[in-house]
């Protein structure tokens, strides 16, 4: 299966396997599938004379060529190099957030470039008995439960083993009780057969009122409990819990000083980190010790109409139109009647959602990495005159909007690296608002959202709508607030036809009006 | 409500748009990256003698002042040799020596002081309090001191019982500290392991119960386990995630530019050319010389340009492109030589000179853009062990200043000339490192402040220190 690797990313193609822009001159292993160690220096055949370059269209990156095309580089063969892929196995009893930081940690490698999926073997569990009927099922000494629990995670381990070994996934997430050393014994081997390292999360809580929380806000919905009052949930769920904490045995310092894992104990209070291998678990560490569960809230704007909006130029760094300067005060309006404790607010470096900013009266931070994509050579242009002096470069973005780099510009995939540090700092903070612009606002969007990369260059932001986002249970609850100030509208659709050779009119179709 | 339009108008320096009037919504004028921490923070040290708490102190220090967080290092040890004579003996250091007890506890405060006013008076915003620490009452006396004064406290506790470990950590620093000048190797250790026994009888380790309210990072030897409790804010979890990336393994840093460009020839900045001739000579001379350094899982990385590429084609391994490590962008610059942008850009050309490091080129970077830029290859240069980096000269310069502790002022005009390899090797408190020329011709790239910075100077003055060109 030939996958396009000409990933960039920098920290994706670090934690990335064998498709990183890696050219190799020697004949490396010929893979069974095996874990091969990389070649050292010595062994690589001496180079003849430097190769060729030629520049990928698409996303502008050097890659070696023969005869004017790029080389399929050999490491491209299925074989684990030094990033083998990783499973990520949670461990801790009922209601203690597994699943919360499953889904989170998965969002997350996903938004950054890392092929990341869950296993929730609950949910397998629920596919193999069809109803549920009570606590009973999880007693330690119901056989019959057992065997159809151990079944239910041998399938899942399953499900993993084809997800990374054939579907070129990298993280696997693992997302079950795991309560026992036995049962992380199995995990274990069954990862060491597979060549995927194993990094244990474990969530340790006894606070009484944290676990009611959880309870109320994920069990009650679950389809275990259709048809169930609250008051008959909760006691039902506290029995549940009762059949796992007798054969518990947490992770220990001592005995299981050689597995890579996470102890997070209290919500995040306090964390035990032992033997992290490697780059994607470093950052593994480091996002699972910046996130909380603290309610808040985040609002997502973009600036004001502004001056090249009006005219249906890209990038710049023009001023507001007299509509953007409305739409300032309406958010300060807005903002008020919302009342939030201790907002802060955050804007880029250009004018546009500076100005915006003043007008909201709230002290503000400016950030250069929420700055616009850079459109490189077409800054400052209309879609009419790209499709007349770049044509090829209109198709190329039309055909792939993620991953195509405006030339001397950015792509949607450079934008995504460049904010993940805003991402990071967003999750430690609480009440946020960011007033940015179109392509980060749709990035940003998409991290909340769990929207792919092919939906995130296309999600609506149109001017002088406010998003207000608001975590919930396993997401985001997303209100959109118009603030009655007309705009232009500056959303593009993808056309039908992409084509390199197609007529200059069927490129402009879906360019919004503009003066 | 009130009208307040407030005009905007952009700092000619960084190209920061700020309120024209004093808005009382922007504390500080125009700064380029975002401001985390309000209260200054103190980081206290805690652990027995040579459990790497000064090399902790320092690379900290250093790593948190590059990337724009003025920090700066308390040594006690320092102000317990510059208050007693010479040093004798561990009996100093006895747990039982009131005399000693007085003077140790003197020292402590002196430097609390010294604390106090590097955050008054020189705006500093982190300060690293490096002592032992060891007992109950001294956290104490810190504890409250930082309350006093509105400081966060972070604790940084270093345990190892490895002997080995401790052994080695004696060799590299204490048998050359200026407490054993002159001593005979053998009765250095032989004290130094004496002084530690002293340490010993009293050390309170931070407890889990009764410091749950302190926050506080626990390193068990060198790394292999952390115990992190109640981080703050910003600072304190970045922090954490640096000291979480570092590891004393031995290893060997390359950085090295691209061969010549052919804009380089022709004296043009910037743009994304090839190599020249003599730039292919380099990259196979660099290929060689790798070779013979036979060195082991060499990882090698490039930027996105065609030149460090064509570079790393050259060696004949497997490289990495890192888009971060592109030369900085000179926006409206780009391609020209110096003499085109004095003649275009005459006081842009000024500014530059007037601050090389906070200049924004007009819809381009600057240097403090580029050190914010380049901070993820940083702490990946930490995790990993041997590297070569093919990169550009800013870019260079920042990676340089990073592991030489260079300042903000010294940075922008480092010396990295091309076909010039520096190899780094840690070593101690700091870095070693060699610089080999490849023996290719090249032209030179690197321009000196010119005398006269001032906007209305003469075009010759400005183009004084241009380097020759085609």
């Amino acid at each position: 299966m030939f996958v396009s690797r000409y990933d960039i990313h920098p920290l994706a193609a670090l934690l990335r396997r064998p498709a990183r822009i890696t050219y190799h001159f020697c004949r490396l292993e010929t893979g069974h599938g095996a874990a091969t160690k990389m070649t050292s220096n010595e062994d690589v055949m001496m180079a003849t004379s430097p190769r060729e370059l030629t520049q990928n269209p698409l996303k502008k990156i050097w890659m070696p060529c023969k005869n004017g095309l790029p080389e399929k580089h050999i490491s491209q063969r299925r074989v684990c190099m030094t990033n083998c892929p990783t499973l990520i196995v949670t461990v801790g009893l009922p209601a203690r957030g597994k699943t919360y930081i499953s889904k989170k940690l998965t969002r997350y490698l996903n938004w950054i470039g890392v092929p990341t999926k869950e296993f929730n073997v609950g949910q397998y569990r629920r596919e193999c008995v069809k109803i549920y009927k009570s606590f009973e099922f999880f007693r330690p000494d119901n056989e019959e439960g057992l065997k159809i629990r151990r079944q239910c995670a041998l399938t899942a381990l399953n499900d993993v083993r084809q997800y990374l070994s054939v579907e070129a996934g990298q993280v696997a997430v693992f997302d079950a009780t795991n309560t026992t050393r036995q049962r992380r014994g199995t995990i274990t081997r069954f990862a060491e057969q597979n060549g995927f390292k194993v990094f244990f999360v474990e969530s340790v809580c006894e606070d009484p009122d944290v676990i009611a929380e959880n309870i109320v806000q994920v069990k009650l919905g679950s389809p275990d409990y259709i048809d169930c009052n609250t008051e008959e949930v909760v006691e039902d769920f506290m029995k549940r819990i009762k059949c796992y904490e007798n054969s518990y045995q947490p992770l220990d310092e001592v005995l299981d000083r050689d597995l890579s894992y996470i102890k997070i104990m209290d919500v995040g209070r306090r964390y035990l980190v032992n033997q992290v291998q490697d780059h994607i678990q470093s950052r593994i560490v480091y996002y699972l010790m910046n996130i909380h569960i603290t309610p808040r809230s985040i609002y997502l704007c973009r600036h004001g109409e502004s001056d090249h909006n009006v005219k249906g130029r890209i990038g710049g760094d023009s001023g507001l139109s007299g509509r953007g300067k409305e739409f300032a005060k309406c958010l300060e309006k807005f903002i008020q009647e919302q009342n939030i404790k201790d907002l802060k607010v955050w804007t880029s470096q250009m004018k546009r959602t500076i100005q915006t900013a003043e007008a909201v009266a709230v002290p503000y931070e400016q950030w250069k990495a929420l700055n616009e994509i850079d459109a490189g050579v077409c800054e400052e242009m209309m879609y009419e005159e790209i499709q007349g002096h770049f044509p090829q470069e209109f198709a190329l973005r039309d055909q792939d909007k993620y991953r195509y780099r405006y030339p001397k510009g950015e792509s949607y995939e450079d934008l995504v690296q460049r904010l993940e540090p805003v991402i990071m700092e967003l999750e430690r903070q609480e009440n946020v608002l960011v007033i940015c612009h179109q392509a980060v606002m749709r990035c940003l969007l998409a991290y909340f959202l769990d929207k792919s990369a092919e939906e995130l260059p296309y999600l609506k932001c149109p001017l002088h709508t406010v998003l207000k986002l608001t975590p919930v249970a396993y997401g985001c609850k997303v209100e959109s607030v118009f603030l009655n100030v007309e705009a232009v509208n500056t959303h593009r659709d993808r056309p039908e036809n992409v084509d390199t050779s197609r007529m200059p009119e069927e490129a402009l179709f879906t360019v919004p009006a503009h003066q | 409500m009130s009208q307040r339009q407030t005009k905007l108008t952009q700092n000619p320096l960084e190209k920061i748009w700020i309120p024209s009037m004093s808005s009382k919504l922007y504390r500080r004028r125009g700064s380029t990256v975002p401001q985390f921490t309000n209260s200054p923070t103190m980081i206290v040290m805690v652990g027995l003698p040579a459990r790497g708490k000064t090399y902790i102190s320092k690379k900290l220090t250093r790593y948190l002042n590059w990337i724009g967080v003025p920090t700066k290092v308390f040594n006690v040890g320092q102000y317990r040799r510059d208050a007693t004579q010479s040093y004798k003996s561990y009996e100093f250091f006895r747990p039982d020596n009131q005399e000693a007890m007085k003077i140790r506890k003197a020292c402590a405060i002196a430097a609390l002081k010294d604390v106090c006013a590097y955050f008054m008076q020189e705006q500093g915003q982190v300060a690293v309090f490096d002592a032992t620490n060891t007992t109950i009452e001294r956290r104490e006396v810190i504890l409250s001191f930082a309350k006093e004064n509105g400081y966060k406290v972070f604790f940084i506790e270093s345990l190892c019982d490895d002997p080995e470990i401790i052994a080695e950590n004696i060799k590299q620093v204490k048998l050359s500290s200026p407490d054993y000048a002159g001593c005979d190797k053998e009765d250095a250790v032989a004290d130094f392991l004496k002084r530690i026994e002293c340490y010993k009888v009293t050390y309170i380790s931070l407890n889990d119960e009764k410091d749950r309210s302190l926050s506080y990072i626990k390193i068990f030897n060198v790394g292999s386990r952390y115990l992190v409790n109640r981080v703050q804010d910003h600072i304190q979890s970045r922090i954490v995630y640096y000291l979480m990336n570092i590891h004393v393994a031995p290893r060997f840093i390359y950085l090295t530019r691209h061969g010549e460009s052919e804009l380089n020839l022709v004296g043009r900045i910037g743009g994304d050319s090839g190599l020249s001739p003599r730039g292919n000579k380099f990259a196979s001379a660099l290929g060689g010389y790798i070779r013979s350094q036979c060195i082991r899982d060499l990882k090698v990385w490039t930027s996105h340009m065609k030149r460090t590429i064509q570079t790393a084609e050259g060696l004949g391994v497997p490289y990495e492109q890192w888009k971060a490590l592109n030369e900085i962008d000179a926006g409206v610059c780009e391609e020209m030589t110096y003499e085109e942008i004095q003649d275009h850009y005459p006081e842009e050309f000024a500014l530059r000179d007037q601050n090389k490091y906070r200049y924004r080129y007009p819809k381009g970077e600057s240097y403090e853009d580029l050190v914010q830029r380049l901070e993820p290859v940083i702490m990946e240069l930490e995790r990993q062990e041997n590297v070569l980096v093919v990169c550009h000269q800013a870019v260079m310069r920042c990676l340089l200043a990073y592991f030489l502790d260079k300042s903000a002022a010294e940075l922008p005009y480092l010396k990295c000339p091309l076909h010039t390899v520096l190899k780094l090797t840690p070593v101690a408190y700091g870095c070693k490192v060699e610089s080999i020329f490849l023996n290719i011709e090249a032209v030179n790239t690197h321009r000196d402040k010119p005398v006269n910075v001032d906007v209305d100077r003469e075009p010759e003055e400005a183009l004084l220190t241009v380097p020759d060109h085609i």
